[in-house]
């Protein structure tokens, strides 16, 4: 049955995963994630599977990638330092086609940087998830509630596609606590797929092959294309709030989209019409979510906790550089309503800068 | 309605806890809520806090600029974050340590003496609950009976059923005497 729970956003993504049949748990800790392991150190042995601590990252994945192609659903978790560390791991789930769910939870700072919330890994979990034209889906839950959800539906795409998905979160997103209805437990089959890993059986092992395909580059490149053109044309997934009459539409993913939407509900309410695309897929990046927005639109304003504002080029692409583009990017300090509405003003009266 | 509390203290006094009972006592009372910590060099001797909203709508950001409740168990978490108060909000002190001391005029101030009333309660370590039963009474922002089953669930969950009757003595304490 369907429980109700009070839990920390970490906790509630551990517990989602093992509802969905998650028995294999292979990484190490780091802040503001490490609540993740906590939990598994307890739970995952309640529910009989095998939760380990890693001398690191790179192992963490490597030990993963063998459990997943055993059959098994996976989980490895880390945020900024830790996942860089995951790179060479993603490129081989990739490369091999092994499906596994990653989660980063963002901190701030480039190098060890500090443990505060931060959203400055877009960049690097969103384009550069490997070497070798290496691809990953990538989630963004904005609640505790779409942390159990969106792992839950990341097995399932991870499956679909053979192939990663990560779960980007932030430190607040991660510790924050919220009321959740958790989903009933799943079974797993580990012997569902026919490209699982059977010792002294026949199968088509020949073909994962350390990322070298059984096939031709030429036969392999076609595979690959029309996967990722599936995925893009299939997996958008985004939250509109009030788009189709506003002047202004913020896009943003977590925390930021939290503040944004509030922001949309303070503008409202002084007869600014505001209004938000909340990406719920960082990729596919939600392109269909821009169709609604009206000719009379005066800008896109991108609302980020980062330095750079990494979500700009995709948010040009998604709108074919056809509206201007403006900015807040916080940083180190979540968003402020207030703020994001009179940026929406001088947007609305021209005195904005755009990126 | 949003209501927006922040729980600040020094770190041991049990503050991260208050909030995340302010917080069951939210959801079992069948509202909206978010509870967010502040971690990090604060954890020892500084001050320590969480902030808490409830709402019976989503609730947007889970920090808050400006707050309807304070609830102070130490000076410096007054010096830090009265200021935050909105005006007619409210400061619970706890004025077992902290004594003659000058409020904003605008805000209601309610002086808990939490560590005599949670030795009279016979929970020597109930100064927290106490509060949380002032708290309530006071704002009149959630039921004493679903206070009162949340709290009792919350330890209950935790294997601390044993003290369950005098958690609800120092909550009912501090929910009569104010």
């Amino acid at each position: 049955m369907a429980e109700r729970a009070i839990m920390k956003g970490n906790e509630a993504l551990a517990e989602a995963a093992l509802r969905a049949g998650c028995r294999f748990f292979s990484g190490y800790p780091i802040t503001p994630q490490t609540e993740v392991l906590e939990y598994l150190s307890w739970r995952m042995y309640e529910v009989r599977g095998h939760m380990i601590q890693t001398e690191d990252e790179l192992t963490g994945l490597h030990m993963l990638l063998g459990a997943s192609l055993g059959g098994n659903r996976v989980l490895s978790t880390s945020s900024g330092p830790g996942f860089a560390l995951f790179h060479e791991g993603m490129s081989y789930l990739c490369g091999c086609e092994i499906p596994a769910v990653l989660v980063d939870v963002q901190r701030l700072g480039a190098a060890c940087g500090g443990i505060g919330v931060s959203q400055g890994d877009y960049e690097e979990v969103v384009h550069g998830g490997g070497n070798g034209d290496s691809q990953c889906i990538v989630l963004t839950p904005a609640s505790v509630q779409e942390e159990v959800d969106l792992v839950q539906e990341a097995y399932d795409l991870a499956e679909k596609y053979r192939n990663p998905v990560i779960v980007m979160t932030d430190a607040i997103i991660g510790q924050m606590m919220e009321g959740v209805t958790l989903p009933d437990f799943k079974e797993h089959d580990i012997n569902k797929y026919d490209w699982v890993y059977r010792p002294l059986k026949t199968n088509e092992m020949g073909k994962i092959n350390a990322g070298w395909p059984g096939r031709s580059w030429t036969e392999q490149a076609k595979h690959l294309r029309e996967k990722f053109a599936s995925m893009q044309q299939n997996e958008q997934r985004w939250e509109n709030v009030q788009v189709s009459d506003a002047d202004v539409v913020c896009v943003a993913y977590g925390i930021s989209s939290r503040v944004c939407k509030e922001a949309v509900k303070k503008a409202r309410a002084k007869g600014v019409k505001l209004g938000l695309i909340r990406l719920v897929t960082a990729w596919p990046f939600p392109e269909k979510a821009f169709a609604e927005i009206s000719k009379e639109c005066k800008g896109i304003l991108v609302v980020e906790m980062s330095i750079k504002g990494q979500t700009v080029p995709d948010v040009k692409l998604a709108t074919k550089c056809g509206l201007s583009v403006y900015g807040y990017f916080s940083v180190d300090i979540v968003p402020d309503a207030d703020i994001v509405v009179e940026i929406a003003e001088d947007i609305i009266a021209g005195t904005a800068q755009e990126v | 309605m949003l209501k927006e509390i922040i729980c600040a203290g020094f770190g041991g006094q049990g503050i991260i806890t208050t909030g995340i009972l302010i917080s069951h006592c939210a959801f079992e009372t069948g509202n909206q809520f978010t509870w967010y910590p502040s971690y990090g060099a604060e954890m020892r001797g500084g001050t320590a806090n969480c902030t808490i909203k409830i709402s019976d709508e989503e609730i947007a950001s889970p920090l808050a600029k400006e707050i309807d409740i304070l609830v102070a168990m130490s000076a410096p978490a007054i010096d830090k974050f009265e200021a935050n108060l909105r005006p007619g909000g409210y400061l619970f002190v706890n004025s077992s340590l902290v004594t003659d001391r000058k409020y904003r005029d605008d805000i209601n101030v309610v002086e808990v003496n939490t560590t005599a009333l949670a030795e009279e309660a016979k929970n020597p370590k109930g100064a927290n609950i106490v509060m949380i039963g002032a708290l309530i009474k006071r704002t009149g922002i959630m039921t004493f009976e679903g206070c009162s089953d949340a709290i009792e669930k919350y330890f209950t969950e935790h294997g601390k059923a044993k003290f369950n009757d005098a958690n609800q003595a120092a909550l009912k304490i501090g929910y009569e005497r104010f």
